[in-house]
This record gives structure tokens, sequence and C-alpha cells, in this order.
């Protein structure tokens, strides 16, 4: 599997690092938007997607022809998969056609960690079901890196479904291994204790207002209802347990951001005033998506 | 009259107690003696010198697939994988296509397994129709046809009313009742045992919960109805307390544990590698080291396989939608002396007693189909093996029709050297 980049727990601190350095370069830095480098042209990216997706696709896309290299997109609806072709044969099929690099998506934990056992040309996940989103996580750190210039020593709260959440799974990993402290927080079911057990420096906390009290940073999560195989606990009560809201705000750190990785429900996990608040993140994180993904794009293209 | 003279082998039979060198003479597919320098003039002779001799094996928990699932294994097949692995008498669990909810499946698959199998095939019958947990077989007609337990592996029975029914129906027949343990509203969806790994993972888990709730349920009913019971597989510390619990009140419960939950847990798993899924799924170390102590204390009556082939391009996917199980019979011998014996938790005597006349026990073969012990008049089946001699699992070579093993590559101490049926010799090992 080489320079497939499947997992954050795979990496370790000097190639995160490498990465998120790189991507500054890439950053718009008040231009218009991001540079144009071309340090991959002739390279092809294929963008696999077998589960739906509108900001890491077009994250992905932006961040390869940005980097001069040709794509070619799929989604599952209308390709061979609709047609009861295996996992293993349509990547086969598109490894014949020898892209660069085949960038995925898909439903089932692990499907992109089978698949590099099988096949040559690089994979980078972009999603694995309730595993792992590894650019999601890098573009997050850059996002805390740019606003708090640490990870160090932060105190992160993710707050929402955790369960379900690949968000978190990488985010997790990638802080622990900076040395941040790591608060999870949401309802029982979608909170395992044994989560606590992931990653150093970890800890399970049920009641939000404890977990947010001193924060530097706040995540939110969406539930995930579409993996949720039994009924949810209801919209309000979740709200009024776990929803932010100014007051959990009011509890943080003084500086504190909020993040969300999309998409975002208002009124479910987060109140609108939190949401379009100057403490939101949310658009600084969808806008390093493009230059993060360009720096992980170019490591497995140019190593 | 055909006579086999298995000849200077040391003798392990743990049910008569005999444990030294010996000749064993089988005359018309029947144990006819066991002794010091056996004369049989015109009989066939094998020298086991040097080797074990010990009663046939038994393995009360296979998939043969057949009829329905023919190219994942057949009968042909799934009997010769077994020869292999020093099986001599094999029971099928029923869910085929069609399930074998009736006796004309039953008979089906014992004239089947007459014509083309090379060890002995006893069908388990299933619990309800099309194993759908509602309405209870036909399961004094499938007893009658040759069924010796009854079941619905894979689909546990989730209505006690209907489980009471069968325990009542199977007493009275004087068959076991086999029970794969799993709660399904507790386990629904899961890939893996529910632990921090699978969290990690992202996989949906299955907790030993699954499986304990419905032991518990069972032994109450079990004591209800005064029915044999049997919990197939065992994989959880609660489990083999609650078994432990129910021999201690006088109840005919008995369990089975698998060489691979002994020898693997969750830490030992590949990551997404289907060749580690199989229900119940790998266990935490804990469980694990609590089947082990529950053999070495004697709550755990037998080892079976469960024996699952699939075919490759059905394991060939995302873990997710990968189906559960491996196949186990070559390999059962092997990891059993690893785990048990080698390591020093028990005797060679006992092994041989868990693949012998334990399971012929749980089953409660008598008069005719007496098996299990190497006595006169029982069924002329032998498994010869080495205790020691090293070899290399090479899952190509296997005689399943299917690859999904974990232990494809695995260096084992001690494995089968000559399997004989009924007098006959099924399998012998390559070179011997």
């Amino acid at each position: 599997m080489g320079r497939s980049l499947l997992g954050i727990e795979d990496l370790d601190r000097a190639e995160i690092e490498r990465i998120l350095e790189r991507a500054v370069a890439f950053q718009p830095h008040g231009g218009p938007t991001f540079a144009k480098v071309n340090t991959c042209t002739g390279m092809m990216v294929v963008n696999a997607f077998f589960e739906n997706s509108t900001r890491t696709r077009s994250s992905f896309e932006i961040a390869a022809h940005r980097l001069g290299a040709d794509t070619l997109s799929i989604t599952a609806s209308g390709s061979s998969v609709a047609k009861g072709e295996s996992l293993v044969d349509t990547l086969n099929t598109l490894s014949a056609m020898r892209p660069s690099v085949i960038v995925m998506r898909h439903q089932a934990s692990g499907a992109p960690h089978f698949l590099a056992r099988h096949l040559s040309t690089p994979i980078v996940n972009a999603g694995d079901g309730t595993h792992e989103h590894p650019t999601q996580a890098l573009l997050d750190a850059r996002t805390i890196l740019d606003r708090c210039g640490r990870l160090e020593g932060l105190r992160v709260v993710i707050i929402g479904d955790i369960l379900h959440s690949r968000v978190a799974r990488s985010n997790i990993f990638l802080l622990s291994k900076f040395g941040a402290s790591v608060a999870l927080c949401g309802p029982p079911p979608l909170l395992p204790r044994e989560m606590g057990a992931m990653a150093p420096g970890v800890e399970i906390e049920y009641d939000m207002r404890r977990a947010v009290r001193g924060a530097n940073v706040i995540m939110m999560l969406r539930v995930q209802l579409e993996r949720i195989h039994e009924p949810p606990m209801q919209a309000g009560e979740y709200f009024r347990f776990y929803g932010l809201r100014q007051e959990h705000v009011d509890l943080a750190h003084p500086d504190v951001i909020v993040m969300h990785p999309g998409p975002m429900n208002r009124g479910r996990e987060i109140s609108s005033e939190v949401a379009d608040s100057q403490r939101s993140m949310i658009l600084n994180q969808v806008e390093n998506g493009v230059p993060v993904r360009m720096a992980v794009l170019e490591r497995v293209l140019l190593p | 009259m055909r006579r086999l003279l298995i000849r200077n082998g040391r003798v392990i039979c743990p049910a008569t107690g005999r444990d030294g060198v010996a000749d064993v003479l089988i005359e018309d597919g029947r144990i006819a003696a066991v002794g010091e320098e056996l004369t049989a003039p015109g009989a066939d002779t094998l020298d086991a010198a040097g080797l074990v001799v010990a009663p046939g094996f038994i393995d009360i928990h296979v998939h043969l697939r057949e009829p329905g699932f023919t190219h994942a294994e057949t009968i042909a097949t799934g009997s010769r994988a077994a020869a292999a692995g020093g099986f001599t008498t094999v029971c099928c669990m029923p869910n085929t296509n069609p399930v074998n909810d009736s006796a004309t499946v039953t008979t089906y698959i014992v004239e089947k397994a007459r014509r083309e199998a090379v060890v002995n095939v006893f069908p388990i019958g299933a619990i309800t129709k099309g194993s759908e947990g509602e309405e209870l077989a036909a399961i004094g007609s499938m007893a009658a046809a040759g069924a010796v337990a009854i079941s619905d592996d894979g689909r546990p029975v989730m209505n006690a009313r209907v489980m009471r029914r069968a325990m009542e129906t199977a007493r009275a027949l004087d068959i076991p009742v086999i029970q794969h343990c799993e709660d399904l509203n507790l386990s629904a969806g899961g890939d893996m045992h529910e632990c921090a790994d699978s969290v990690r993972l992202g996989l949906r888990g299955i907790p030993a919960a699954a499986e304990d709730v419905m032991v518990a349920r069972d032994i109450l009913l079990a004591e209800l109805t005064g029915a044999r019971y049997h919990v197939a597989h065992i994989s959880t510390k609660n489990s083999v307390a609650m078994v432990e619990f129910a021999r201690r009140r006088g109840l005919p419960v008995t369990c089975e544990a698998t060489p691979h939950h002994i020898a693997l847990h969750t830490g030992h798993m590949r990551p997404y590698d289907s060749n580690y899924k199989m229900k119940p799924p790998l266990r935490g170390p804990e469980h694990a080291d609590a089947v082990v102590e529950g053999i070495v204390r004697g709550a755990v009556d037998c080892l079976a396989t469960d024996h699952a082939p699939h075919a490759g391009d059905d394991k060939m996917q995302e873990f997710e939608r990968c189906p559960f199980g491996i196949i186990g019979l070559e390999t059962a011998l092997g990891v059993a002396l690893e785990v048990l014996v080698h390591s020093g938790r028990i005797t060679l005597e006992r092994l041989i007693a868990l693949f012998t006349s334990e399971p012929a026990r749980v089953i409660g073969w008598k008069g005719e189909q007496a098996r299990g012990a190497l006595k006169p008049g029982y069924a002329g089946d032998v498994t010869v093996f080495h205790p020691e001699y090293p070899w290399t699992y090479d899952v190509k070579k296997s005689l399943s029709k299917s690859a999904n093993t974990p232990f494809n590559g695995r260096t084992f101490r001690g494995g089968p050297i000559v399997t004989v049926v009924g007098g006959e010799i099924a399998w012998k090992a390559p070179g011997f």
C-alpha cells in the first residue's frame, strides 16, 4: 500500500507536520484563491465516491486541478456498482486505467484498507464508514493551528454522535499524537465508554456543561441518523442536553473556537447564534480543505 | 470378511482408560479386538509404530453446504476435508437450501453421504420450519430418518415459547437441542466482538451479553423441560460459568468450544480481514482464556470446529458485507494440540476425549451406532496421528472447496496421519 493515506492512526507526528506545513504554501494568504502550482501536471486523480459527498469531493477536485493534475470523478449511482459488480472488480477496473491515485469514499469501514491489500494504485481515504476521515482531521488541525498556533496542551471537546463519526476518530488520533487533551461528550448510546481507550489523553464526559468548561476548541458533530438503526433520542431532548448554545460557549476558554465538519443541522446540534458567531470556524474549515488536500495529494503523487 | 489390523501404535482410548502400545483389529466395519500382539491372518495391516492410535474423531458441528450451496462445499468435499483433519464422523447443520427441516431433506443428506462421503455423516435437523423460529419442524420424522439432534444454528430461536416446545419434543425423542446462542436484538448488525477494538475500527459490535442472555434463558428452559441442552461454540466467560452453574444443579446441559475461539482473540485479528469474521465473533483475551479454563476444569464438554466454508468471492468483500464463518476441519487437531496439550493445560488423553468419547456422549449414539471408543462392537473408526511432527497448513492444498481460514501458513506441532472409517482407510497423510 506504500504511499496510500488510509488513516491518521498509521501516520507519525512528523509526517502529519510535513503535510500541515506544506498546506500553508497553498493557502490564499489574502489573495483571491489558492495557489496554482502545477507540480503534478500529467498525473491523474480518480475520485471514486461510493457514498454521497459534496464538499469533500469538490474539495479534492479543486485540489487536484490546482496541482495541475487531471481528475475523473465516479459516483456509485450510475456506475458498475449499481449493476452488481463487486468493489474489488470495480477498483481493479479503475486501476487498469492507470490513475496516479484513487481517492475513495465508501460506506463500509475498512473498505480502502481491504482494497489496498489487493491493488497497486495508491489510495487516499476520503472517509470509510464510521472509521476514519483523515483529510478532515488534517484540515481541522490546520484550522486550529491557524487560529491557536499550537495543538499541544489544548483542551478540545468533541460533542455529539461520536460512535458513528469517522471525523471524531481521525481527530482523536491526530490530537492525541500532538499532546492535546480530548474530551468526548454525547448521549451514552452514541458514546461507548470504550472510546476512552482509543488514544492517550482521551476522557469521556456525559455532562456537556462540564465538558466545555475551559475548552479551547469545541467540535460539534451531526447525529448520523442514516447509521443509527434504532429509534434515536428525540430531537428536542437531544438539543436540550447536547446542542451547543451561547451559554456553553460562555463556560469555555475566552478564546474558544467552534468547529463543525458539516453538514450542519441548525437547531439540532448547534444553535444558529453560535454557528454564525465570530467564534465559528466552520467556513475556515471548508476553505482549508483545499490546501490540505493539495498537500495530501502531492505527498502521494510526488514521493 | 474384511479385516484391518493397526499394529504397534500407542493406543489411547479415554473411554476404556487404555494407554499403551497395542494393536487394534477391525472386522466388518467394527472394532473386533484391542490388545497386545493380536494376530489376524489375512488382514490388511497398518504399522502405527511411533504414532498415537485413538478412537475416530467426532465433530458435532460442521456445515457441508449441501443441498443448496455447493459452490462453497459439498458432502463429498467436506467429508474429505474432515478425513484429512482426522475426523471419522461429522454432524452437519441444517442451514442448507432447502433447510433440513423435514424427513425428505434428512434422507437426501443421509443417502448422498452414503454414496459420496468418506466419513460418517449424521444430519442435525432444524428446530423450526425454515429455521424461521416460529413453527416447529417435523422433528420426530427427521429423527426417524437419521437426524441425531436439532438446531437452528446461525438463526437462534428467539421465541422462548417455541424453544420450550422444541425442548419438550426433543426430550421425548432423547435427542439434544443445540443452540447457537445469540440474542438477535443485542447483536443486530454487529460484525465483531464489541470492545475497544470494534470502536476503534468503526465496526459494529456484538456484545458478549448477546450470547449470555440466551444461554441463561435456555438453561432455565432446560430445567423446565428436562431436555438435553447443548450450547454450540461457547465463547464467553459468563456463558461458561452459567453452564457450570446448570451442571451443579444436575441439569443435562453441555457445551462445545471451537479451536479458533481458544487459539485466537480480538488482538490477533488482521483489521478488516474476513478470515477473522465468524459468529460468535473472536472475543477478547479474557473470554478466550475463560473458555480454555473451562476446558481445563471440564466445564466444556467437547471441541467442535463449526467448519463454515464460504466461496472465495463471498469473502472478498468489504468486511461488513462478508458472511460469517471459517473452515476448520483440517486445522482442528493442530490448533488444539498447540493451545491445550503442548502448553501443558490438559493431557493428551483428555484432548482425545474432547474429540471422541465426549462428543459421542453429547449426541448419545447407542447400540449399532455406538462410537467414540475402541471397544468391541463399536464403529470401526480410528484416528492415527502424530502428536509432535511439524507441518505447515497450506490452504491451497485443502480438500475443502473453500479457503476461508485465519490459519493459512501457520506451522503446527502434530497432526493426523491416517484416518480409518469403518475399517477402510479414508485418508492418509501425503508421504506416509
